[in-house]
């Protein structure tokens, strides 16, 4: 059964849309479309995108593997204080990029703990390298794939994996074939959400893996950079990800439509 | 084949379970209750979901408190079918014999066997999505089967489904039950099941067993006042004829088959007192099934009162305990009291014959 809408509903509903829609309307708008082609296949632009998509996808496996159990272990078990472990997970949703840089900088620096023992005992420096990157983009997109996961798997329940037992499957049989294939959908737009969110992410980045190009440069650290003095080649490489991002949430839509 | 022993104390809140039941080996035992008896929980206990406060569950010797679900040997076939949705009924099948190490080959020649006992060979390549209720309940059998488990639990397994499709379905888990001489517990509140479906029952309640033994004694001759609650009704162990049902003397009870019987089949006839009529003298040219008793005993029964059959001189053992319900002003019109002798008779209408016993 359709409720009907309050009328009063409708004005403060269209402002939201047209707020998320025109800056990205006025974006296509603003594009220098005769130089778009050279604009965005520039060396730098094309170092940057391959870097982007690059840790991008290596935060994604990162988020599943690291990610996927703590979902699991979230969802399924009954330890003490799973509240609390939950609240740190989603700490970075909700924590300013930039304060989780810094964190990682202190933690990873020469003279941070984790840092200075890897400086010691395999002369390794983890700032201001592509491994940064990778770190700080999963600091921000774990939560992502958690959530989701979490709650595809409490959507679930655990009835499948009670006869899954009684038909003899050990716990791990029944994880990879009955659990993983039920929250396969929750799986796969958790994954595509941690993707996304990696390949806009910006300030965790540049405090804690600068701007290198080739090393640490994303795409959103170089259309800041170029938004200081190279409009036009901002606009472009933005669109791009306009473009990417859209793409995200259509594959992440379709299982809902199905 | 696996006998199955278990005593135990289970306390969810203020509710106390203490039961202890014992399961012959190929034996079906039914434990019926009510709502709130306690069913649910003792499954579970069974199952693995509950831990026990205190006692055992020994299958074939082995204790298995302490032994992980997937190690027990235990099928469960509850209430939904919960099919994987993400296979096929074959595959569904094909699971437990694949978890228990069979090849991928062996695996399915097994689930094609058991989906051809549950006649459900057409629906192999089908997912849980396309399937009916009964349809699914059918594969969920098989499943259950598929993996030879030591003990079957049947958790109201018809429950869900459309009435329509229940008598079906059940003659199916009868007749595949028999055919595999799996050792079955099932809980339920319905006392249809467990004449289809039980050698013995047992009556749960308040978490405590009132009453136990061949399901076709406690349902006649209930001694407990719940049993005879949820039981009440009339019933006539005999073979099943095109007519209804034929007893061990020959007399053919009229009656209607709500699911399908061979001739000769193990059957009971199930009628409610109340469908009984009582005479001083056989009705003539009646079309109704009619025979003598001797009268036992009268008792109050809610308005009506209830006439308890005995065997009259020479008459046929099974009219024993069998009860009539009638008004009050029909007993002062019949003038009749302990000791007589009298007719009942039953419209073939009012007489369902169901399969039951060995």
């Amino acid at each position: 059964m359709r409720t009907t809408v309050p009328r009063f509903l409708w004005a403060p509903a269209a402002l939201a849309w047209l707020l998320v829609a025109i800056p990205v309307a006025g974006l296509v708008v603003r594009v220098d479309w005769p130089n778009f082609l050279g604009l965005v296949t520039s060396p730098s632009a094309l170092a940057a995108l391959w870097l982007s998509l690059k840790t991008g996808l290596a935060t994604m496996v990162l988020c599943l593997v690291l990610g996927g159990p703590l979902a699991v272990v979230l969802a399924r078990s009954s330890l003490p204080g799973l509240a609390f472990v939950r609240s740190v997970v989603l700490l970075p949703l909700v924590l300013p990029p930039v304060v989780g840089g810094l964190t990682l900088l202190f933690l990873f620096g020469r003279t941070g703990p984790v840092g200075g023992w890897l400086d010691r005992e395999f002369g390794v420096t983890v700032p201001f390298s592509t491994t940064a990157v990778v770190l700080a983009q999963t600091f921000v997109a774990m939560p992502f794939l958690v959530v989701s996961l979490e709650g595809a798997l409490r959507t679930a329940g655990q009835r499948y994996e009670a006869v899954a037992a009684t038909l003899g499957a050990s716990p791990f049989t029944t994880l990879w074939r009955v659990t993983v294939p039920v929250v396969l959908p929750g799986l796969l737009s958790g994954s595509v959400l941690a993707f996304a969110r990696a390949l806009g992410e910006f300030g965790a980045t540049i405090t804690f893996a600068g701007s290198l190009e080739g090393t640490t440069r994303t795409l959103p650290l170089l259309i800041y950079l170029q938004s200081q003095d190279d409009l036009d080649g901002a606009v472009a490489m933005s669109l791009v990800l306009v473009v990417v991002a859209i793409g995200v949430i259509v594959v992440s839509r379709t299982r809902d439509l199905r | 084949m696996s006998r199955l022993e278990v005593d135990v104390a289970v306390t969810r809140g203020s509710f106390t379970l203490d039961v202890s039941v014992t399961v012959g080996s190929g034996e079906v035992v039914a434990v019926l209750g009510s709502n709130g008896a306690g069913k649910s929980t003792f499954l579970g206990a069974l199952a693995g979901l509950h831990a026990p406060d205190r006692g055992a569950i020994t299958l074939d010797g082995r204790e298995l408190g302490g032994v992980p679900v997937h190690r027990r040997r235990v099928g469960l076939l509850s209430q939904q079918a919960l099919l994987f949705p993400h296979l096929t009924a074959r595959d569904n099948v094909a699971f437990g014999p694949r978890s228990s190490g069979a090849g991928r080959r062996a695996a399915r020649e097994t689930a094609d066997r058991w989906l051809a006992m549950v006649d459900a060979t057409a629906l192999a390549d089908r997912r849980p999505a396309e399937l009916s209720g009964g349809q699914a309940q059918r594969i969920a059998i098989a499943r259950a089967l598929a993996c030879e488990p030591e003990l079957l639990l049947l958790d109201e397994p018809f429950a869900a489904l459309d009435v329509d499709v229940t008598p079906a379905v059940r003659s199916l888990l009868r007749r595949v039950v028999r055919a595999t001489g799996v050792t079955t517990l099932m809980v339920t509140h319905d006392v249809l099941d467990a004449v289809v479906l039980a050698d013995r029952l047992v009556v749960l309640d308040a978490g405590r067993v009132v009453e136990s033994g061949p399901t076709a004694e406690v349902l006649r001759r209930p001694r407990s006042a719940f049993a005879a609650r949820i039981a009440g009704l009339d019933l006539v162990p005999g073979r099943s004829c095109p007519e209804g049902l034929r007893t061990t003397d020959g007399t053919v009870v009229g009656g209607m088959h709500p699911e399908t019987l061979d001739d000769g089949e193990a059957a009971v006839a199930l009628f409610a007192p109340a469908a009984v009529s009582v005479f001083r003298e056989p009705p003539k040219g009646s079309p109704r099934t009619t025979v003598p008793v001797r009268l036992a005993a009268m008792e109050p029964h809610g308005e009506l009162v209830r006439l308890r059959a005995g065997v009259p001189d020479g008459g046929p053992g099974w009219v024993e305990g069998l009860a009539a319900d009638v008004t009050p002003a029909a007993v002062a019109q019949l003038g009749v009291e302990p000791g007589d002798e009298v007719w009942f008779a039953v419209k073939a209408a009012e007489v369902e014959v169901h399969p039951a016993g060995r």
